[in-house]
């Protein structure tokens, strides 16, 4: 997983709240055998039509979305966050998340984090006023910016520490790396081995 | 203070105990994968550049998507295709050892593991599968995980977890003859509900379980899930070691005395103390049938549909009414009087080659109910093979049954093993949720030995059924899970 410190992109205002996992990525997608290439599947159905933000030319390439209160509610699948971040997206903001969404983020690497609703407003209302403006993410402070407008926000210690260090679950056990080896070395030949016998 | 089979077997797996709050990490000794839930962990380990830690305690079989008549012709469903093959792909990129369609280790992967003696007491075993805990019936700790976490064992060969709850499940007494683990395993659900085991290992203790065959101690581990459970066990003793001995994967030698000396030491320790005790009374078991939409609407045969108004409590009875509404069933309605469209024989939970010679026992001599139709798939291309060199493919084709080669089948209907919207069918597999064997179906859980005399009859029925209704004729031979 890459180190998370501090980045600049183009913020896309997602003028919307409830925005569940279903509409994040369909039902029909999740037939896929891949963990990537899900970019063609977010926000399906709202991609249809040609204003949607996402579609607009001033949002090309955005990787961090200011979206309404209560995002990635719904079902758990975490197909949900892998289509976020395939999309090109690093960061969410939104005044609240929801539970099973952002513990999934935090594991992939995306950054999940809250906002008040004033803040969220005045975050919309800076991007579309200059469109395609960047906005930096500094994880390290806890703030975002826009121009001359700080905000900011809110994510646990635990996930702000992994991001930091660049950790999924497997690289944090994998720093216990030489406890497994020494585990494995007391291993008992008796213990089932799958290789073909004989 | 003593330790319960559970902790013993967690606590030798050990490679941290997590401090603070933090999940132990647990050393898993054998990973089993099939199709349908390990693409997403391969393509994870490809994007990080991860290889598979330990590919020689991981194995893999094609179960689920297989079609179980015409093997030899490409699977025609674009996706189930696309899933089998790409665990073939994943399977030689990564090194894993696999039992593709046609070979003779092919079969479901709960029956595989156990057949080829990779199952084995004191282990941890974990799949991307609820049912897994059907090994806890060798007294290894097995439980099914989640697809990151799938990803997450083929990295690093252990799993973060927080110690399971111990739950001591009691049955003591003998089974009558028609009587077996299923009905038993049923009859523990309705008890508890599909609830009551949330957290929990359930030890499954008593003469009654000692009694049983390791086919029949599988059978019940494997449905622990359906009560909520994590996981389910049995301690092992002389008959989990018969099982094992000699099996192409048992240990051998100086191995296998090291080994039983340490199987012998794992039994729950008298000043033990579970989280939770439940008791069951073998005696007074009789042939279990469900009659509604999950695993813990169940009741004994001779009893009669549920009325939802006598049940007290407002959620049970509201499901209640739903499941009466979708298995289309009139409350007070005798069990004994529903008709069945079709009867399957196979799954995890009873298609191993005892289950196929109980069944068979059952028919043996007679002919099928008109109009229904009755599918046996065996739960591995070696049970099949076994069961045609005992003759008992001559004995259910001779009934007018469908013989058919090995996999999940109408389980869940992954392929096109399914049941037309409306259809009734007395199952032995474990989950009778709306739809679970296809669009609109209904189905009913039941034992070997009920399937096979609802086959005969063509409405639910046990061999005491047919011993009434033939009272001169000989009695079959029955065998189910005890021996
Ligand atoms: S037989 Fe049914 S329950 Fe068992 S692994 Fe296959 S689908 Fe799952």
């Amino acid at each position: 997983m890459e180190k998370f410190t501090r980045f600049t992109g183009v913020a896309a205002p997602l003028r919307r709240s409830n925005v569940d996992t279903d509409q994040i990525i369909p039902a029909n997608f999740l037939k896929r055998v891949t963990k990537t290439g899900f970019e063609d599947a977010l926000f399906y159905a709202w991609r249809q039509d040609p204003d949607f933000v996402l579609n607009r030319p001033a949002y090309q390439g955005a990787s961090v979305l200011v979206a309404g209160s209560d995002f990635g509610t719904g079902s758990s699948r975490e197909h949900a966050v892998w289509a976020l971040r395939d999309f090109g997206f690093r960061a969410v903001l939104s005044p609240r998340f929801g539970d099973i969404f952002r513990g999934n983020s935090g594991k992939q690497g995306l950054l999940a984090g809250q906002i008040s609703e004033e803040d969220a407003e005045r975050l919309w209302a800076a991007i579309e006023a200059q469109p395609g403006v960047g906005v930096t993410i500094d994880l390290v402070e806890r703030v975002a910016t826009l121009g001359d407008l700080t905000v900011p926000f809110a994510i646990d210690d635990y996930t702000r520490w992994r991001l930091i260090e660049g950790l999924d679950d497997i690289g944090l056990t994998l720093r216990d790396e030489p406890r497994i080896t020494e585990f494995e070395s007391r291993r008992e030949s008796w213990r089932p081995k799958t290789l073909p016998v004989k | 203070m003593g330790k319960t089979l559970a902790e013993k077997v967690w606590d030798d797996h050990l490679v941290a105990r997590g401090e603070d709050g933090a999940p132990d990490l647990l050393y898993i000794d054998l990973h089993l994968l099939h199709e349908v839930t390990s693409p997403q962990a391969f393509d994870g380990l490809r994007m990080a550049g991860r290889p598979v830690r330990r590919p020689d305690l991981t194995i893999a079989t094609e179960d689920h998507n297989t079609p179980t008549i015409g093997i030899d012709r490409p699977i025609a469903d674009l996706t189930s295709r696309t899933q089998i093959e790409t665990l073939r792909r994943n399977a030689e990129e990564f090194g894993v050892r696999l039992h593709s369609l046609g070979d003779i280790e092919q079969g479901i992967v709960h029956v595989v593991g156990p057949q080829l003696g990779l199952t084995m007491p004191g282990i941890t075993v974990v799949c991307g599968d609820s049912h897994t805990s059907t090994h806890g019936a060798f007294g290894a700790m097995a439980f099914g995980i989640g697809t990151s976490e799938v990803e997450h064992v083929l990295a690093t060969q252990t799993l973060p977890l927080k110690p399971f709850k111990t739950m001591a499940v009691t049955v003591e007494g003998e089974l009558r003859p028609g009587v077996t683990a299923k009905d038993i395993i049923l009859a523990v659900i309705a008890q508890i509900g599909t609830g009551g085991g949330q957290g929990y290992v359930l030890e499954y203790r008593g003469s009654a379980i000692r009694s049983l065959s390791m086919e029949g101690r599988m059978t019940i581990c494997n449905m622990s899930i359906e009560a909520g459970a994590r996981a389910g066990m049995v301690a092992p003793d002389e008959t989990t070691y018969a099982y094992l001995k000699g099996r192409p994967h048992a240990p051998e030698g100086a191995d296998w005395d090291a080994a039983v000396e340490y199987w012998n030491t794992l039994a729950t320790d008298d000043d033990a103390v579970f989280d939770a005790e439940i008791f069951l009374d073998a005696n007074e078991l009789e042939p279990f049938v469900t009659w509604g939409t999950n695993p813990g609407q169940g009741a004994s045969l001779s009893d009669t549909v549920p009325n939802p108004a006598e049940i007290a409590d407002a959620n049970e009875r509201a499901a209640a009414e739903r499941a009466l509404e979708y298995m289309d069933l009139a409350a007070g309605t005798p069990l004994k009087d529903i008709h069945v469209d079709a009867v399957f024989m196979g799954s995890c939970t009873n298609s191993r080659i005892e289950d196929l010679r109980a069944f068979a026992s059952v028919i043996e001599g007679r002919t099928k109910a008109e109009g229904v139709r009755v599918m046996v798939v065996p739960g591995s291309a070696r049970v099949r093979l076994q069961a045609e060199a005992e003759g008992l493919d001559k004995v259910i084709t001779a009934f007018g049954a469908e013989w058919r080669f090995a996999g999940c089948s109408m389980c869940l209907g992954m392929n096109p093993d399914q049941l037309a919207p409306g259809e009734r069918c007395a199952s032995t597999s474990n989950r009778n949720f709306e739809g679970r064997q296809g669009k609109g179906g209904r189905t009913h859980l039941v034992s070997p030995l009920v399937a096979a005399a609802t086959a005969i009859r063509g409405t639910l029925s046990s061999p005491w059924d047919l011993e009434q209704e033939q009272a001169s004729a000989p009695v079959p031979s029955l065998q189910g899970g005890a021996r």
